[in-house]
């Protein structure tokens, strides 16, 4: 058994059947990536994940545990983390600071009254911060505003936020939409050095075939709310159903 | 020092300070010359700054730090105010159980009120919270009269109980608050010269109570909760999906400004025994919220500055009249004198919220930080010739 099970999930908004009967399974350690034209379901089926929607009927299992009806920051602390299209960062606090909020969210939980203590007292916890922003090459950025940072360092930003956490599940929405060629293929190269050094499973929304060819194990392939196929990378790449759903014949 | 970092810790004794010799910075003028109308050196006045500053420093953890803009902390101000009159009539005329009964109970009634008010946010946060302290005023100005006298307001009388006092004075009169046995009204005056200066007692409590009000929200403010609660105005989404119940943060932050506004009401009563449902209407809730962003929002001393700042003002203005304009203007011809009297005549007296209206846009289209950004930009002006990358640059671990 995988550890996330999605089972006959259907989200309907109105007429519109926007997810029917997926299911779908990830296995551990792996990354799997979902794709699927304009309007497939994607961000449906991902926002049904995280708790932001509830399904109108179905499972979803995380490590045997349902995570329906459960609020973000719970499934969060389940050990799901989730990193946005447009990057969510805390625009107005520094970079250290945006790092400092995960890690205590990690030791303390949903809430804790903390009120006294010096934030930078917390020497444990800032060094982790500070040795989190290294690995990512944002080192000497610590007292920079977030707001202040290119697109590309505010992605990895929000990627270094979600691994501070040391989730299990990583669940990536369209990680380089929008991105510049050469930001893309760095991003790629940070999601895979992240896939090899640590245990970790990572899910993946995508539209850029080049991102998930390079990264994905598995592929789920979404149209018009159904999944279409489940396979490698190299049995997807020339599949006719997927060809036909992304070129919008027949149906 | 005291567990802050130096820039924290200089403020705070700045503020320590100014605080501890308010009774001379605010007197700068001998008593007998045409300037002593600036004066501000009086016990009622100076107390007025501390207790407002309170006020705005606790409306400040929540609205500077968490963004959420209440329009009904005169509630908690009022609430305060009537727990420890209360206090004086039937227990004593200590004011220390007065303003611990203010803080508990303005706690209390903050979270009830918050715990409702916070399911929403934004706009409707506001109204909400605007709703409940207008509810609350009418509650104490006519259904509650047993509990809030009403229209007349809550005062004491030659009958209250006052179980480990005594009723009533041995000649007859009602006792006044103190602090075990220091009367609050008591007052030191010291002549130099020509200079009179005031020294009282219940400055004195409420200067010190302001500083330690003071200390502790810079507390608040750097501590790992002060972070969270900066996280909540800055991202609530990237908030939840980090793991965190931004909830109980808000709630928290309420309830904290909540009993800082109770603290502020009962340290008012026991100054001046009396509470009045004015005190909870919306004109007053809106006061802080002017104070606060007319010194800084978010910042630390702005409220502070805020609240001295109208107070003072407030103050001032509506004391200048007429005849104090025509002395003035006296240099004049006479036609002259008139037109700039009747000119400057709407701005004083009765019409000094049209100046302080005036001064309120000034600052919020010229200094949207504030009167702390104002400050910022003078230092930054003499600063420029100085090597500010390297002081910019230096980390601050």
């Amino acid at each position: 058994m995988g550890i996330l099970e999605v089972k006959n999930v259907n989200k309907r908004f109105g007429g519109l059947q926007a997810l029917g009967d997926v299911n779908l399974s990830v296995a551990e350690n792996s990354v799997h990536a979902i794709i699927g034209p304009n309007g497939a379901g994607k961000s449906t089926l991902l926002n049904c994940l995280v708790g932001k929607l509830m399904p109108d009927t179905g499972s979803v299992l995380f490590d045997g545990h349902s995570v329906l009806g459960r609020t973000p920051h719970e499934i969060n602390q389940m050990g799901i983390s989730r990193v946005f299209q447009t990057p969510e960062i805390f625009s107005e606090l520094t970079v250290l600071e945006n790092m400092m909020i995960p890690c205590l969210a990690k030791r303390d939980g949903s809430f804790r009254m903390h009120a006294v203590a010096n934030m930078f007292e917390e020497t444990e916890l800032v060094e982790k911060a500070e040795h989190m922003l290294e690995s990512m090459n944002m080192a000497g950025k610590h007292h920079m505003p977030a707001a202040a940072m290119s697109r590309g360092d505010k992605r990895r930003l929000e990627i270094a936020m979600c691994l501070s956490q040391e989730p299990r599940l990583l669940l990536l929405d369209e990680p380089t939409a929008g991105m510049a060629r050469a930001d893309t293929n760095n991003t790629i190269d940070l999601l895979k050095q992240i896939r090899d050094e640590r245990d970790i499973t990572i899910a993946i929304i995508e539209h850029d075939m080049h991102v998930v060819f390079s990264l994905a194990e598995r592929i789920t392939v979404l149209a018009q709310g159904m999944p279409l196929v489940e396979d490698t990378p190299e049995n997807i790449k020339g599949h006719p159903k997927v060809k036909e759903a992304y070129l919008g014949e027949a149906h | 020092m005291f567990g802050l970092e130096k820039k924290d810790a200089t403020l705070l004794v700045i503020v320590a300070i100014l605080t501890l010799f308010a009774p001379f910075l605010l007197n700068p003028f001998p008593s007998e010359s045409a300037m002593a109308q600036f004066n501000a050196g009086y016990p009622d006045l100076m107390q007025r700054f501390v207790i407002f500053g309170i006020f705005a420093i606790g409306f400040n953890i929540l609205f500077g730090l968490t963004g959420y803009l209440s329009f009904g902390h005169a509630a908690f101000l009022g609430v305060g105010s009537y727990s420890a009159v209360w206090m004086f009539k039937l227990l004593s005329m200590n004011v220390i159980p007065a303003i611990v009964l203010s803080i508990v109970v303005a706690g209390l009634f903050s979270l009830v009120i918050g715990y409702i008010s916070l399911r929403r946010s934004g706009i409707y946060f506001s109204i909400l919270t605007l709703a409940f302290a207008q509810m609350s005023f009418n509650l104490a100005y006519s259904v509650l009269t047993p509990i809030t006298n009403g229209e007349t307001g809550l005062q004491l009388t030659l009958n209250d109980p006052r179980v480990l006092g005594q009723s009533a004075t041995a000649d007859g009169s009602i006792p006044v608050t103190s602090l075990f046995g220091l009367e609050m009204r008591s007052t030191y005056e010291l002549v130099m010269g020509p200079w009179t200066f005031q020294f009282n007692a219940g400055y004195y409590l409420c200067a010190i109570i302001m500083v330690l009000a003071f200390y502790l929200s810079i507390r608040i403010f750097r501590s790992p909760f002060g972070l969270m609660l900066r996280a909540i105005k800055s991202n609530q989404t990237r908030m939840s999906y980090t793991g965190l119940n931004p909830k109980p943060y808000t709630l928290a932050a309420f309830v904290i400004s909540g009993m800082y506004a109770g603290l502020a009401g009962g340290l008012m009563a026991s100054m001046d025994p009396l509470a009045g449902a004015e005190r909870m209407q919306w004109t007053a809730s809106g006061e802080v919220v002017l104070m606060t962003i007319l010194g800084g929002a978010g910042t630390l001393i702005g409220p502070v500055l805020g609240a001295g700042f109208i107070k003072y003002f407030e103050n001032i203005f509506s004391k200048i009249n007429d005849t104090v304009l025509h002395s003035w203007f006296s240099f004049m011809p006479d036609a002259l004198e008139n037109i700039v009297v009747i000119l400057v005549h709407p701005f004083i007296g009765k019409g000094w919220h049209l100046t302080l209206g005036l001064m309120f846009m000034m600052v919020v289209i010229f200094l949207p930080g504030g009167l702390v950004e104002g400050g910022q930009r003078i230092r930054r002006l003499f600063r420029r010739k100085d090597d500010t990358p390297a002081a910019k640059t230096e980390p601050a671990e």
